[in-house]
C-alpha cells in the first residue's frame, strides 16, 4: 500500500460524501412531486408524457397498486427487451451484421437488465448490435434504475406517512426521477466522458495496421453515453466484454476516479433523501456511517491482499512492489483496482475496472462478502436503501427483544407483520444463492464451465449466483455463463433476488404507511447515535456471516490458507 | 391491472424514445461536433493511415519494439468456429484470463516469462507488468520498469546506444493524473513510433 493509494481512495470518497446533501436534497424535492431546478427545462415534457399516460392512472396508489404498476411496468420492459434482442439481425442499427440473441441468452440478458443486474454472459462487443445497445439495453439501465428509486421513496414514505394506506403514484415516480435526476445527470456525465477520451460514434469499428503491419480491428461505437447511466444506474453493463476495464470505457485514472463517484453518489445520497423526508436528518447520517464502516473495512481488506502482490509470483523472481497485477491495469494499479472492486459490489453494479477472478483469496473474499451482506453498503440505487431499512427494522427488533420494549423505529411500531415479511425478505437471498450453488456443484455440465480448480472453483460458482440474485452482474468472469443451465438458472436467481425481495419489502412499506407515528418518549431507543449505528453494523455483519460462512470457508478462506504451501491447482 | 396497461405502454414507448433514442444520439451529435478526436477513438495516424488508438495497446514481437503486457485476448478459430485461438491484443473482443491467483496455469505461464526476461535484460527480478495479463487484454500501457527492463534488447537489435533508446522512455514516462490519481506509466504505442522516428528503415 502506498501514500498515494491511500491519498487517490480518499479523495474519491471525499467526492461522495461532498455530494450527498445537494443530490439529496434535490432527489427528496422530485420525490415531494416539488419544482426543481431542472423543472422549466422537463417541466413540459413531464406533462407531456403523463398527460399522455392518462390523467385517471396518476392518482395516489395503494402499496399493493404501486406494486403491481411497477410489475406490469417491468413486464413489459422484459417483454420488448427480448424482442429486440432475438430480432437484432433484422432491425436496424446493426452496422457489424450480428446475428439474432440465441432465446436463452435473451432470456438471460433481458432479465439481467431489468432486474438492474447487467449479468453479461455475452461480450459486448461480438454479440450486441448497436440498436439493442441503446434501444434495448441502455433503456433499461434507465428504467430498472429508476424503479429501484421510485421503490426506495414509497419506502421512506411509508416511514414518513403517518396514516392513510397510499404510497405515492409510480408512473409519476418513474417519469419524475428519469426526468429530473438520471437522464440530465447522464448528459452531463457522458459529454465529460468523451472531453476525457471515452469515444461515442456509430461506427462499429476501425481497422488500423500496426507498426508490425499487421491488422487491428479495434472495436467502437456509442459508448460514452452507455458509460454514463450505466454507472449513475448502478447498472453496470459493460458496452465491452471487459467493461470498465477497457480503455475504451475506462481511459485514464481520472474517468476512473469519476466512473466511481457516480456509481457510489446516489445511493450514498439517498440517505439524506431519506432523512430529509422523515423529518430528521441525523437518522440519514447514522445510515450513511453504517455503509461507510462497512465499505472502508472491506476496503482495507481488499487493498492490503492486492498491494502485496501474489507471494507464489514473487518466488519466481517477480518484483512485489506493484502488486499483484494479474487481470489489472497498469494506468489504475492495485488501488483504484480495489476502491472499484470494492464500491462496484457494495452496491449493484457490477462494473469492473479489473477482474475480480484474478485476485488474491482475500482480495476477491471481499467483492463476494459485500454482494452476500445484500448490497445494502450503499447498495444499488434505491434498492440499497429499502434494503438497509430492512435491516434497521431487524435490528430495533433484535434491540426491544433485549430490553423488553415494542420495538418501534422513526414513531412507528414494529410488529409481527413487518417482522414475518422482512425475514421472508432476508431469506430469499441465502436460500437463492447456496440452493443453487449446492445444485450446480453437484451437476457434471455446470462443473465443465468452471475456469479454475480446487477452491477457486466453488468460489467461482459461489460468486455467479451471489452476482445475479444480488443482482450485481459482476463475476468470476472464467466460468462459462452462457450455457442452457447457467442462462437458465442465473436469469431465474435474478428475478427472485429482485422481485421476490421486492414485493414483500413493499408490503412492509405499505404496512407501516397506514400506523400513525408516534413521537418519541423519554423510552424511546434513539436510532441516530453510535449505540443504533454500531448495532445495524453488527446485525448485518453476523447475518451475513451465519448465512455464509461454511461456503467461505471452502472458498476464498481455504484457498488464502493454502498460499504458504506453494498448492496450485 | 388492466388500468395500469396504458401508462405502462405509453411510458414504456416514449421514455425508449427518449433514453434509448434521443439520449445516445444526442450525445453522439455533441461529440462528434466539438470533440471528433476522442470521439472517435483516439485514432493515431502516420502519414494519413491509422496505425492503432492512442488508448489501444497492439501486439509488438520482434526484438527492436518495445513490447507491452502479455495479452489473454483470443480470436474464433479459422479452421473451427466452435473454438477459439489465442490472438493478442484483439481489439474487437476484449478480455482478461481470468486465471486465479493458486492456478497451475498461471503459475507455469508467469514461470517461462519470467525466466525468458531476466536471462534477456541480466536482471534478478521482473517488474510484475512484464509477466502479467491486463484485465482487458487491450493494456496500452507499461510500467516505466518494464519499459527500461527492455533497453538492452532494443539497443541490440537497432545498433544504437542504450541511451539513447533511455532517452526516449524518459520523455514518455507520465506522472500519475494529477498528481496522486492512478500510476506512472509509459504508452507503448508512443514509444515505438518514437523509434520508428529514430529509424526510419
Amino acid at each position: 500500500m502506498t501514500v498515494f493509494g491511500w491519498l487517490q481512495i480518499l479523495f474519491i470518497l471525499a467526492l461522495v460524501l461532498a455530494s450527498v446533501v445537494p443530490l439529496g436534497r434535490h432527489m427528496a424535492r422530485v420525490f415531494a412531486g416539488e419544482r426543481t431546478f431542472l423543472s422549466p427545462v422537463t417541466g413540459p415534457i413531464e406533462r407531456g408524457l403523463l398527460a399522455a399516460a392518462g390523467r385517471s392512472s396518476l392518482g395516489p396508489q395503494t402499496w399493493l397498486g404501486y406494486t403491481l404498476a411497477m410489475l406490469v411496468f417491468n413486464a413489459f420492459g422484459f417483454a420488448f427487451l427480448y424482442a429486440i434482442l432475438r430480432l437484432q439481425a433484422v432491425l436496424p442499427g446493426n452496422p457489424r451484421g450480428l446475428d439474432g440473441v440465441d432465446p436463452l441468452l435473451a432470456f438471460n440478458t433481458a432479465m439481467s437488465f431489468v432486474a438492474n443486474t447487467n449479468w453479461q454472459a455475452y461480450g459486448g462487443e461480438t454479440t450486441m448490435s448497436h440498436l439493442s445497445q441503446m434501444a434495448g439495453l441502455t433503456v433499461q439501465n434507465f428504467l430498472s434504475a429508476a424503479t429501484g428509486m421510485a421503490l426506495a421513496a414509497v419506502m421512506i414514505r411509508g416511514f414518513a406517512n403517518s396514516g392513510g394506506d397510499r404510497v405515492g403514484n409510480f408512473w409519476v415516480d418513474v417519469t419524475r426521477v428519469t426526468l429530473h435526476v438520471l437522464l440530465p445527470a447522464s448528459i452531463v456525465l457522458a459529454l465529460v466522458f468523451v472531453a476525457l477520451g471515452i469515444p461515442q460514434t456509430l461506427v462499429a469499428s476501425v481497422d488500423a495496421t500496426t507498426l508490425e503491419g499487421a491488422k487491428q480491428t479495434i472495436a467502437l461505437g456509442p459508448v460514452a453515453s452507455q458509460e454514463a447511466i450505466k454507472l449513475l444506474g448502478t447498472n453496470g453493463g459493460g458496452f465491452f466484454n471487459a467493461n470498465a476495464a477497457h480503455p475504451f470505457e475506462n481511459p485514464t485514472a481520472i474517468t476512473n476516479a469519476l466512473e466511481i463517484w457516480a456509481l457510489l453518489a446516489v445511493s450514498f445520497a439517498l440517505t439524506h433523501t431519506f432523512g430529509r423526508m422523515v423529518g430528521d436528518i441525523r437518522q440519514g447520517w447514522a445510515i450513511l456511517a453504517v455503509m461507510a464502516i462497512i465499505l472502508g473495512g472491506c476496503l482495507v481488506v481488499a487493498y492490503s491482499a492486492e498491494a502485496g502482490g501474489n507471494p507464489l509470483l514473487t518466488a519466481l523472481g517477480v518484483d512485489p512492489s506493484l502488486g499483484n497485477l494479474e487481470g489489472k491495469e497498469v494506468r489504475f494499479g492495485t488501488s483504484a483496482s480495489a476502491l472499484y472492486a470494492v464500491a462496484t459490489t457494495a452496491t449493484s453494479t457490477g462494473s469492473v475496472d479489473s477482474m475480480h477472478e484474478s485476485f488474491m483469496p482475500l482480495g476477491g473474499f471481499m467483492p463476494l462478502l459485500l454482494i452476500k451482506l445484500g448490497e445494502i453498503v450503499p447498495g444499488g440505487v434505491g434498492s440499497g436503501l429499502f434494503g438497509i431499512l430492512v435491516i434497521a427494522i431487524l435490528t430495533v427488533f433484535i434491540a426491544g427483544l433485549m430490553v423488553g420494549r415494542t420495538p418501534e423505529y422513526l414513531g412507528k411500531k414494529i410488529e409481527a407483520r413487518e417482522m414475518k415479511l422482512a425475514m421472508l425478505a432476508q431469506l430469499i437471498l441465502p436460500a437463492t444463492i447456496l440452493g443453487f450453488t449446492a445444485v450446480a456443484a453437484l451437476l457434471p455440465s455446470a462443473l465443465a464451465s468452471l475456469a479454475n480448480a480446487g477452491p477457486h472453483g466453488l468460489t467461482e460458482l459461489l460468486y455467479a449466483y451471489a452476482s445475479a440474485t444480488g443482482n450485481n452482474g459482476s463475476a468470476f468472469a472464467g466460468l462459462t455463463a452462457n450455457t442452457p443451465w447457467f442462462n437458465t438458472t442465473l436469469g431465474i436467481a435474478m428475478f427472485l433476488g429482485r422481485f421476490g425481495y421486492i414485493v414483500p419489502v413493499m408490503a412492509i412499506a405499505g404496512s407501516l404507511a397506514a400506523k400513525t407515528r408516534g413521537s418519541a418518549s423519554a423510552g424511546t431507543f434513539p436510532t441516530h447515535g453510535p449505540l443504533f449505528v454500531g448495532l445495524v453494523t453488527a446485525v448485518i455483519l453476523i447475518l451475513g456471516g451465519l448465512q455464509f460462512f461454511p461456503a467461505f470457508a471452502l472458498g476464498p478462506i481455504v484457498e488464502h490458507l493454502l498460499i504458504p504451501t506453494g498448492q496450485t491447482f | 391491472m388492466i388500468e395500469h396497461l396504458r401508462p405502462a405502454l405509453v411510458l414504456l414507448g416514449s421514455l425508449t424514445v427518449l433514453t434509448g433514442v434521443a439520449y445516445p444520439l444526442a450525445i453522439t451529435g455533441v461529440a462528434q461536433a466539438l470533440l471528433p478526436g476522442a470521439a472517435n477513438g483516439s485514432l493515431v495516424e502516420v502519414d494519413g493511415k491509422v496505425v492503432g488508438s492512442a488508448l489501444i495497446g497492439q501486439s509488438f514481437t520482434a526484438a527492436k519494439w518495445f513490447h507491452g503486457r502479455p495479452s489473454a485476448t483470443s480470436a474464433p478459430d479459422p479452421n473451427d468456429a466452435t473454438k477459439t485461438i489465442d490472438a493478442p491484443y484483439n481489439a474487437a473482443n476484449s478480455s482478461g484470463s481470468n486465471l486465479g491467483p493458486l492456478s497451475a496455469k498461471l503459475i507455469d505461464r508467469v514461470k517461462a516469462d519470467a525466466e525468458m526476461l531476466k536471462a534477456e535484460a541480466g536482471a534478478a527480478t521482473v517488474p510484475a507488468d512484464a509477466v502479467t495479463t491486463s484485465a482487458s487484454g487491450l493494456d496500452p500501457h507499461v510500467s516505466p520498469a518494464y519499459a527500461r527492463l527492455q533497453v538492452k534488447r532494443i539497443a541490440a537489435a537497432r545498433h544504437v546506444t542504450p541511451d539513447v533508446v533511455e532517452a526516449l522512455i524518459a520523455a514518455r514516462v507520465a506522472g500519475r493524473d494529477l498528481g496522486f490519481l492512478g500510476e506512472p506509466r509509459v504508452n507503448v504505442l508512443d514509444l515505438n513510433l518514437a523509434l520508428a522516428r529514430l529509424d526510419p528503415s
